[in-house]
């Protein structure tokens, strides 16, 4: 592999793990507070799911870079700059309906996506997609529920949900940018190019949406930037916690 | 060095430390094994992503080949072909039933529509007393690969090691 390929590739798998890793660690937020004690365990359950596809993906962007990183040195020691997540998947938990909208927008977009990367040219990468699309399924059938639950639920569930799915909508569009980097590993057959998913997403999104008496939010400006490093305050604080034990004590084992 | 048929046997005592009944052979993690000139070499693959039994079932599958008479032993972790419940063996599943979990029914719904506006959920028999009377209460349980279910008959929940 040459290196301006390299450099793709690992550019590449830093949007994918950190996007996991960033949302996998605010659902972890949920662990001891959520509502019912089942809600606990699903929502730490599929924190699990996300961090472990993180550290997969981490561990083989650190392989690919060749600098002798692992997937804990990534995580762990990158400011908030090097990160590579989309904006939405750093805002804070916010109340439970908040949480289920993300879920339930970003799995839907996380379905669509894995079951393209799954037939990546990277077999690696194939393989780990492969394996994350059927647990992503779980948490789009969890969110859907829920969704339904809420939106065709109570007149406080439903004007929540309807909040969420407003103040998350803006955070959308970003899921759907491509760049030069995705188009070169796309056309190589090893990237997915996530614009040509929008359409479907936004099919199924209405559908369900629609469906838990919901409105499909119709605003048209979208945020931007994660991509490249530019984050929201919150991306930071959140960094913070979760990197401070691993800063504090570099290379402890328990 | 050992043949390949006593390093199986050997890899069959190790058991899923979540689900001590259970070999890992029997689970379908074991994808193979065989021997490289004077190294031993064991494919294995992860049930979920984030499963945290991993490390802990390479490391005892190492010494069990080992203590089989491997001098060298190397354990390779693959994600392709994704692991599914269909690699559960009969044995395995009698031993889930045995200890009390559910064993998973078809693997995950291929050709249901992409988001269920109506949830169907799998018919679950319950493994204490065979009724089909039984009720998803979640189906994130206590491990990523588990639903909670509960039996209407004897009022019995119980794990479902759900179809992946």
């Amino acid at each position: 592999m040459d290196s301006a390929v390299r450099a793709d590739l690992f550019e590449y798998l830093l949007r994918l793990g950190d996007d996991r890793l960033v949302l996998g660690h605010r659902l972890s937020e949920w662990c001891g507070h959520a509502p019912i004690l089942e809600e606990d365990i699903a929502l730490a359950n599929m924190a699990l799911d996300l961090i472990g596809q993180a550290s997969n993906l981490l561990r083989l962007a650190g392989e690919i870079e060749g600098a002798g990183r692992d997937e804990d040195a990534l995580a762990y020691f990158r400011e908030a700059i090097e990160f590579r997540n989309a904006l939405i998947m750093e805002l804070p938990r916010g109340d439970f309906a908040f949480t289920i909208g993300r879920q339930f927008l970003v799995s839907l977009f996380g379905v669509l996506y894995l079951e393209q990367l799954a037939r990546s040219a990277h077999e690696h990468l194939a393989g780990i997609a492969a394996k994350a699309h059927k647990e992503v399924r779980y948490h789009l059938r969890h969110s859907a529920d829920w969704l339904l639950k809420l939106g065709d639920g109570t007149p406080e569930s439903h004007q929540r949900m309807q909040r969420a799915l407003d103040e998350l909508w803006p955070y959308t569009g970003e899921l759907f940018e491509t760049d030069e980097i995705e188009r070169r590993l796309a056309e190589s057959g090893v990237a997915v190019d996530s614009s040509t998913l929008q359409t479907r997403w936004l099919e199924e999104a209405s559908r369900a949406i629609e469906a838990a008496t919901l409105a499909v939010p119709n605003e048209s400006f979208m945020h931007t930037g994660g991509r490249r490093g530019r984050h929201t305050e919150h991306l930071g604080h959140m960094l913070a916690e979760m990197q401070i034990v691993a800063r504090s004590f570099p290379g402890a084992k328990w | 060095m050992p043949e390949v048929g006593a390093l199986w046997e050997a890899a069959a005592g190790v058991t899923d430390p979540e689900i001590p009944v259970l070999s890992v052979v029997d689970l379908g993690i074991v994808r193979d094994i065989r021997v490289e000139g004077e190294e031993v070499v064991a494919v294995i693959t992860p049930t979920y992503s984030g499963c945290p039994a991993m490390e802990v079932i390479a490391r005892e599958l190492e010494s069990a080949l080992r203590r089989a008479g491997a001098a060298r032993v190397r354990v390779e972790t693959v994600y392709w072909p994704a692991w599914t419940t269909d690699w559960i063996s009969e044995r395995g599943r009698v031993a889930l039933r045995e200890y009390g979990i559910a064993p998973p029914a078809k693997p995950a719904a291929a050709g249901e529509e992409l988001v269920p506006l109506t949830r169907r959920t799998d018919r679950v028999l319950c493994p204490y007393c065979g009724s089909s009377h039984t009720q998803e209460r979640s189906e994130f349980g206590p491990t990523a690969c588990k639903a909670i279910y509960f039996c209407n008959d004897c009022s019995q929940p119980f794990e479902y090691f759900k179809p992946l």
